[in-house]
């Protein structure tokens, strides 16, 4: 938080947060708002109740699409798809039109460079939607784009407007202003018309709700956030509930619980590694990672329940002898649950929900367990499987 | 009865030799709904500048100072129940602690409402 605001970016609906209360703040390079006047409590319960409204500009929302497309859906997937998986760990060439799948970026050794989503265009055989972090979409896209080489073109989209509507309110909200969205399911998106424009809306999110992602061309930025903050279901939420929720949903936050230094595995997302590749061993860190499948894994991330006063990043994770065994990588208080949470990495030997240790807040020992996250329910709207 | 105020937006009000220290409403303003209150230990010495309580935030720890120094005579206890009373009620039952004052004239370095108010503006 020390950037300095000469050189902030500011988001396409920089004057409506002002002019709504919102206290804004560096994050990302960007001047966005933590919270608005009801405060991140109302504004986190809020979300978990009804909808909330979320400004997520700063990401970096992009297509990659083939230079010369052949026009055959799959052939033109496969062909794209096969430019990105090597930066990837995730089945790029498996996602079906319109699927969208959570994966990382990897270096050599398996460490984390980002953390993404990639979607297959529902409607353009070769072309890919790919939604990296702020903090580190100049270094992605440079890698994305260098991967492509002359075989496609990465088209960036973040000087539009990335909104985010959570809850459990929230694609009923959305259905009324943009009929059709209610069909999509979790984890797939579609482009949809809007007032003479396109809106690309992805049923997704990081706050463990049921909820889209919507991007939206500046032009439409403002007319959209009214047309959705019109409904009384639907209130503004700062990027300070954005982080509780992400927390309670036991989600790993890009430069907090997630670096260069930590893999997939030792991240708790082995979902995140398909089976295609992992039987291929074709992903950057196959070696390390494919070892640590094996459970070979010097740490692993755990959520746990802490007693007392919160635990944030940096704090050390003890066990019950006294002993250093870990380090607290995002921790705070839970609205939800009217506690302290934390993410942190252990060795595996005290990752077992249950297991009791320490973490040292300020000097001070207070105890701590182990728990399964996430720490509050996901409520995605999964289709039955048939 | 006066109250005085630190450039870190701590206010004490001053009752004969005691001191009652809390944060402004300014203070709680800005750091959003507070969800932990770490108090000082009764009987704690204290110098002027010294770490005092910790008040949590969802979002962040501020750290609380000791406006003048003194020894700690008694906490609010209601806070470990009800951190929120720091937000709904600063500068009354929201209260901190209370401090013996050891040297009076300490508080002459603070500001006064009209000072706090120009800087809070």
């Amino acid at each position: 938080m020390s950037e300095p605001e000469t050189q902030l970016k500011t988001v396409p609906l920089d004057a409506g947060h002002v002019a709504l209360g919102g206290r804004m703040v560096p994050f990302g390079g960007y001047s966005l708002p933590v919270q608005y006047p009801s405060g991140i409590m109302a504004e986190h319960k809020w979300t978990r109740e009804h909808a909330g409204l979320f400004d997520v500009s700063h990401m970096g929302p992009s297509f990659l699409t083939l230079t010369n497309p052949t026009g055959d859906a799959e052939a033109g997937h496969a062909a794209v798809a096969e430019l990105v998986e090597p930066l990837v760990c995730g089945d790029i060439k498996g996602l079906k039109p319109g699927q969208v799948r959570y994966t990382l970026m990897l270096n050599e050794s398996g460490g984390a460079i980002d953390d993404l989503m990639i979607g297959r265009s529902p409607l353009f055989p070769g072309s890919l939607y790919i939604v990296v972090n702020a903090g580190t979409k100049d270094n992605d896209f440079a890698l994305i784009a260098k991967a492509a080489g002359d075989k496609a073109k990465l088209t960036r989209a973040d000087d539009g407007a990335l909104l985010a509507l959570q809850g459990p309110e929230a694609v009923a909200v959305l259905d009324t202003i943009v009929p059709g969205v209610a069909d999509l399911s979790f984890m797939t998106y579609a482009p949809f018309d809007w007032n003479g424009s396109k809106l690309i809306i992805a049923r997704s999110g990081y706050t463990g709700e049921d909820g889209c992602e919507i991007l939206c061309s500046v032009e439409k930025a403002v007319q959209l956030w009214d047309a959705l903050l019109a409904d009384e279901r639907v209130k503004p939420i700062g990027l300070g509930a954005r982080d509780s929720l992400r927390l309670e949903a036991g989600l790993p936050l890009y430069g907090h619980d997630l670096d260069e230094t930590v893999s997939p595995t030792e991240a708790g997302l082995n979902f995140a590694v398909s089976k295609r590749r992992r039987e291929a061993a074709d992903f950057p860190g196959a070696a390390r990672i494919i070892k640590e499948f094996a459970g070979d894994l010097a740490r692993i991330r755990v959520g746990l329940f802490v007693e007392g006063a919160p635990a944030r990043e940096g704090a050390d994770i003890l066990d019950e002898s006294g002993a250093v065994v870990g380090r607290v990588t995002s921790g705070g208080f839970a609205p939800s649950l009217a506690r302290a949470i934390a993410l942190g990495f252990v060795p595996p030997a005290y990752a077992a929900p249950g297991t009791k240790l320490q973490v040292s807040v300020r000097g001070r020992l207070q105890p701590a367990e182990v728990t399964a996250t996430p720490f509050v329910p996901h409520r995605y709207h999964r289709k039955p499987k048939a | 009865m006066t109250t005085k105020f630190s450039p870190d937006h701590e206010y004490i009000r001053v009752e004969g030799s005691t001191g009652i220290v809390g944060i402004t409403n300014y203070a709680q303003e800005a750091l959003g709904d507070i969800v932990f209150v770490e108090l000082p230990a009764v009987g704690k010495v204290l110098r002027k500048g010294d770490e005092a309580a910790v008040v949590e935030s969802v979002k962040a720890a501020s750290e609380i100072y000791a406006p003048v120094a003194g020894t700690v005579t008694e906490v609010n206890e209601e806070l470990s129940g009800n951190p929120g009373l720091i937000n709904t009620d600063p500068t009354a039952t929201g209260w901190i602690y209370k401090i013996a004052i050891n040297n009076p004239s300490e508080l002459d370095d603070l500001l006064d409402d009209a000072a706090y108010a120009d800087l809070t503006k």
